[in-house]
């Protein structure tokens, strides 16, 4: 039997993953809008059954009578007749992305992360007894059918181990799918409106089978349930209120019905139905419960555990099939709530706990190299098995054995703490962060010191004596006693004094205390949420790195949304490309996407952090952001003019300098032809003056007197052509006059004219007329210019005894041509100047103007190649290389 | 005695036309082309007068001035200076460096020989 409940829960459970498979498929298909009716919407808010309402409901009944009532008319009375809250909450939580109850509470008091941890922690405590609970009552369940064996407590313990392994191994694979926890969880969502219609069917079918099957119709019923004891209880109209009060406050506080009613939420709308179909659904939950409980009274052995009489009635009928049914209803009870609980939770622990602690450990911040994701993820997933597991840590510490329902009041006392500072932060502007935190502190401490702790029995936490006569014997101290007011129920009592410190606390600490403007501003948004749709607006015009921004976006969101956002923001601002401007609009919806994964203040802190400084603005101050963004660009726009003006200012500077160099040079070559040309005619002056004045001068004096005249006109009309000869070339005036020749016809030409220039110099030059075979398709007329000026050059020069010039010619793939003497050769200084105008080869009177080798630089130029003075080789040298298109091979 | 007159100048052609101007007026005439041994050659034999070019071989006309200025045996010498490059920066650079008379080529011989009797007129 045991191993038939073992596979139908598994294979209860695979059908639930099916289910959420198929869901979550078709909304990634778009045809999710009837996955997210109203009714869905209703159906999810049914994890406020649990197995203590389906269980224990019947066994309250059978201890207190019509008391189970007061569980289901807290929520009732809220989604009836406080519709208006939730509607607030709803909006609150769309509008600022809320994932969790503590991001709510952290997200309204300024993003404090303190207060963000402080719920955490107290979520998680409060949710502790409540999953004991459920794993109590599916150890139970299993139990029943283990047929006739008394389990030991040893056997128990690893019946709830494997429960507890089972859900949290469930949890994690059904509820770590997506990151963004403000994303809808299709999947998970379906399969608990799947839970709910099969925990109601499974109830419903046993309480049909008491009153039709067992106890013959309605009015039986009814005699019956006047006979049994229960029609006989008493109503306690304080505990009654009390529980009334308790439940409706627990409903708004608990984490897993925040995950469905704000988290979860589709449409506001939705509320509208669910405030009536819910309340149904509750009616509907109770209606057997008193049935069942007075059947099972009557038909039972006197022990037997009331709360298991779901189970235990039809299986007493041997109507196994029905028991197995009501099995399911249990375990889905207990699955959908584990499921939804451990989500919430590991949800609020991994963006408050973990998160902020690996951001300010993990080094360098939101920027640290790593997915951001897997380890949300991994926090997340170690987050459900810790949770699952503290679940069964009370469980054992506990005992196991309490009623199920006042395990359930533990965990609603400890979870209504939240109200104060949840009702007080959406209604009231003056609740401030330093309020709420005294108002949890005191709730949770008096909480856990009149409730909690006494709950695991006691001498567990408390010693004995601490209940009877008070810590260190203050009497006012004792738990269930606290002001020497003993009278009342410890549970009534416990809430009473957590309650009424906390919220004393609260509205005391908040009347003393003064929010800092980032508080003001969450309050105003929150309070004031139906006129407010824009979110605040937090981030002043600081320039972010919208690079930095879209990394760290990367990490949590995921590349293609984050790309996606910022695209999408971009082109909404009108630029191109991806990365838009960090306007605080943006920075405020980065916030609140990067908040759907990481939580409200995590998000706000890195955000910060890549910003530069967690300081905010309030709206007031917006005005101060605008001008500071308008002088931001006006200062940009001066640096663009300033910056532009250096370049021009640069430019002048450089032409002028350009300016003054041609000038400098333009001065320094006037003044050089002004010698050149002034040597010359101060000789033809002195002597014709000579030969015009002298009287009786001898005639071979005349002779040579108009001589050296005529040779100082000769030179000077060389110098002027030579002169104009270098101004067209250095203009780029000259035509080439190409034709075809020899090369040793140039040669021969060359030498020939530079012989018959000079007298007297005797200069031997020697040629290798083979190597000169190479025909030429060149201005043939300046090639031999150049070369009777080389050869000139040498024969002027040479101060060799036995002056000679060799002509040395290499073809390869230029024409080289190299002309090299044997006298002392140019002074190394010289040798750098020699190409430049009116530089002399020396120093030694020769009649030179000094513009020559310019010249025949200037002509092989133009010509193509290059003239360079030979180093090392003697005497003086020089090489002409012309390029391969002019010279062809000879044949 | 006939006076004596010192000729620094390069151009072949320029040594041979003053010095047949001055040796016409019976002076007698000591040339040299080279700038570097000029002071050496002043220092040996002190002349009534020297005829200097700028543009010189080795040393420049401006510095063979100068340093004759700073020697007592020159300081005073009556210098003549020629030059071919005839902007007034030139004029100033020769003032500069102690110059008693400076004229530009070409010239007119008879104001280079007017010149020359000016100068050596006032020393005698």
């Amino acid at each position: 039997m045991l191993n038939t409940l073992v596979f139908v829960g598994s294979a209860y459970a695979l059908f639930l993953f099916a289910v959420a498979f198929a869901a979550e498929r078709a909304a990634m298909r778009g045809q999710a809008r009837w996955l997210r009716s109203p009714i869905v919407y209703t159906l999810s808010l049914s994890i406020y059954c649990t197995a203590w309402t389906f269980y224990g409901a019947v066994g309250s009944a059978v201890r207190s009578g019509f008391e189970y009532l007061t569980i289901y008319l807290g929520p009732s009375l809220v989604l009836i007749g406080w519709w208006w809250i939730l509607r607030k909450l709803v909006r609150i939580g769309r509008s600022q992305r809320i994932t969790s109850v503590a991001d709510l509470i952290s997200s309204r008091y300024g993003k404090s992360n303190l207060l963000a941890v402080g719920v955490t922690i107290l979520a998680v405590v409060g949710t502790t007894p409540y999953i004991a609970l459920q794993l109590q009552s599916v150890t139970l369940s299993f139990e029943v059918f283990g047929v006739g064996d008394i389990a030991t407590g040893e056997e128990q313990g690893h019946t709830a181990l494997w429960v507890a392994a089972g859900l949290a191994l469930f949890t994690v694979i059904f509820g770590t799918r997506n990151l963004d926890a403000n994303e809808r969880h299709n999947g998970v969502v379906m399969a608990i409106a799947v839970e709910a219609v099969v925990k109601l069917a499974a109830l419903l079918a046993v309480g049909v089978f008491v009153v039709w099957g067992l106890s013959g119709g309605v009015s039986g019923t009814l005699e019956k349930i006047d006979a049994s004891s229960l029609g006989q209880w008493q109503i306690d109209g304080g505990r009654w209120v009390g529980l009334m009060m308790l439940s409706a406050a627990a409903f708004l506080c608990l984490p897993r019905i925040f995950q469905v009613l704000v988290v979860e939420n589709e449409n506001e709308t939705h509320l509208r139905t669910a405030s009536w179909a819910f309340p149904l659904y509750l009616g509907l939950m109770s209606l057997f419960v008193v049935p069942i409980a007075v059947i099972g009274l009557e038909m039972l052995p006197e022990g037997s555990n009331p709360d298991l009489f779901v189970l235990t009635v039809p299986l007493s009928q041997g109507r196994d099939g029905l028991a197995v049914l009501s099995f399911l209803g249990g375990f889905s009870s207990a699955t959908s709530m584990v499921i939804v609980a451990a989500i919430a939770l590991s949800t609020m622990v991994s963006n408050h706990v973990v998160m902020p602690l690996w951001l300010r450990y993990a080094g360098g911040g939101a920027k640290v190299s790593g997915d951001v994701r897997g380890v949300v993820l991994l926090a997340r997933r170690l987050s459900i098995i810790g949770v699952v597991m503290l679940g069964y840590l009370y469980y054992r510490l506990s005992g196991g054995g309490a009623a199920l329902a006042s395990i359930g009041l533990v965990s609603f006392a400890g979870l209504a703490q939240i109200l104060p500072a949840m009702l007080g932060g959406i209604f009231w502007r003056g609740a401030s962060r330093l309020g709420a935190l005294v108002g949890l502190t005191l709730g949770f401490g008096c909480w856990g010191y009149t409730l909690f702790l006494p709950s695991f029995g006691a001498g567990v936490f408390l010693p004995e004596s601490w209940s009877t006569v008070g810590p260190f014997g203050i009497g006012w101290l004792r738990p269930h006693a606290l002001f020497g007011i003993d009278a009342i129920d410890p549970l009534l009592h416990a809430v009473f004094w957590s309650l009424a410190l906390n919220t004393g606390g609260f509205v005391l600490a908040s009347l003393a205390s003064f929010p800092g403007p980032l508080e003001r501003l969450q309050g105003a948004q929150f309070v004031n949420v139906f006129e407010h749709s824009a979110a605040p607006r937090s981030w002043t015009g600081r320039v972010a790195q919208a690079e930095d921004l879209m990394i760290m976006a990367q990490r949590i969101l995921g590349a293609r949304d984050a790309q996606r956002l910022f695209e999408r923001e971009a082109r909404r601002q009108g630029m191109a490309g991806t990365l838009p401007a960090p306007t605080p609009n943006f920075l405020e919806t980065l916030e609140r996407e990067l908040a759907g994964s990481v939580g409200a203040a995590t998000a706000h802190a890195m955000v910060g952090q890549i910003v530069g400084g967690m300081s905010v603005s309030v709206e007031d101050l917006m005005a101060v952001a605008d001008e500071t963004a308008q002088l931001m660009e006006y200062s940009a726009r001066l640096e663009a003019q300033s910056q532009e003006l250096a370049r021009t200012a640069a430019q002048l500077r450089e032409a002028n300098a350009k300016l003054t160099r041609l000038s400098v040079q333009k001065d320094a070559f006037l003044s050089q032809i002004s010698h050149e040309l002034r040597t010359p005619m101060t000789s033809i002056r002195a002597f014709s003056e000579i030969l015009r004045d002298t009287t009786g001068l001898a005639p071979e004096d005349q002779h040579k007197y108009s001589s050296i005249i005529h040779d100082e006109a000769i030179r000077l009309t060389r110098l002027l052509d030579d002169l104009l000869d270098l101004s067209v070339l250095e203009n780029g005036q000259v035509n080439l006059n190409l034709r075809e020749g020899l090369l040793s016809d140039v040669l021969d030409r060359a030498v020939a004219a530079a012989a018959a220039d000079e007298h007297g110099a005797r200069l031997r030059i020697s040629r290798d007329p083979a190597a000169e075979q190479v025909w030429l398709n060149t201005d043939l007329d300046r090639l031999s210019q150049v070369f009777i000026n080389l050869v000139a050059n040498a024969r002027k020069y040479c101060d060799a005894a036995r002056p000679a010039l060799e002509i040395r010619v290499h073809s390869s793939d230029r024409l080289v041509i190299d002309f090299v003497d044997n006298g002392t050769g140019i002074s190394p200084e010289a040798q750098d100047v020699i190409f430049e105008k009116f530089s002399r080869v020396s120093d030694q009177k020769a009649g030179g103007a000094g513009l020559g080798l310019a010249i025949c630089r200037q002509i092989v130029t133009r010509l193509g190649g290059e003239i360079s003075y030979l180093k090392g080789q003697g005497g003086a040298a020089f090489r002409v290389v012309l390029p391969a298109d002019i010279a062809m091979a000879a044949e | 005695m006939s006076k004596r007159v010192m000729l620094i100048e390069d151009e072949p052609n320029i040594i041979e036309a003053i010095s047949f101007i001055l040796s016409r007026e019976g002076l007698s005439v000591e040339t040299h082309s080279d700038g570097t041994t000029a002071n050496d050659k002043l220092r040996a034999s002190t002349p009534d007068l020297l005829i200097l070019d700028v543009m010189l071989p080795g040393k420049s006309g401006y510095d063979i001035l100068r340093e004759l200025r700073e020697e007592a045996g020159t300081a005073d010498l009556p210098v003549l200076m020629l030059t071919a490059r005839g902007q007034s920066r030139d004029r100033e650079m020769a003032e500069r460096a102690g110059v008693s008379a400076f004229m530009t080529k070409p010239f007119s011989n008879t104001e280079m020989l007017e010149q020359v009797r000016a100068l050596m007129a006032e020393t005698s």
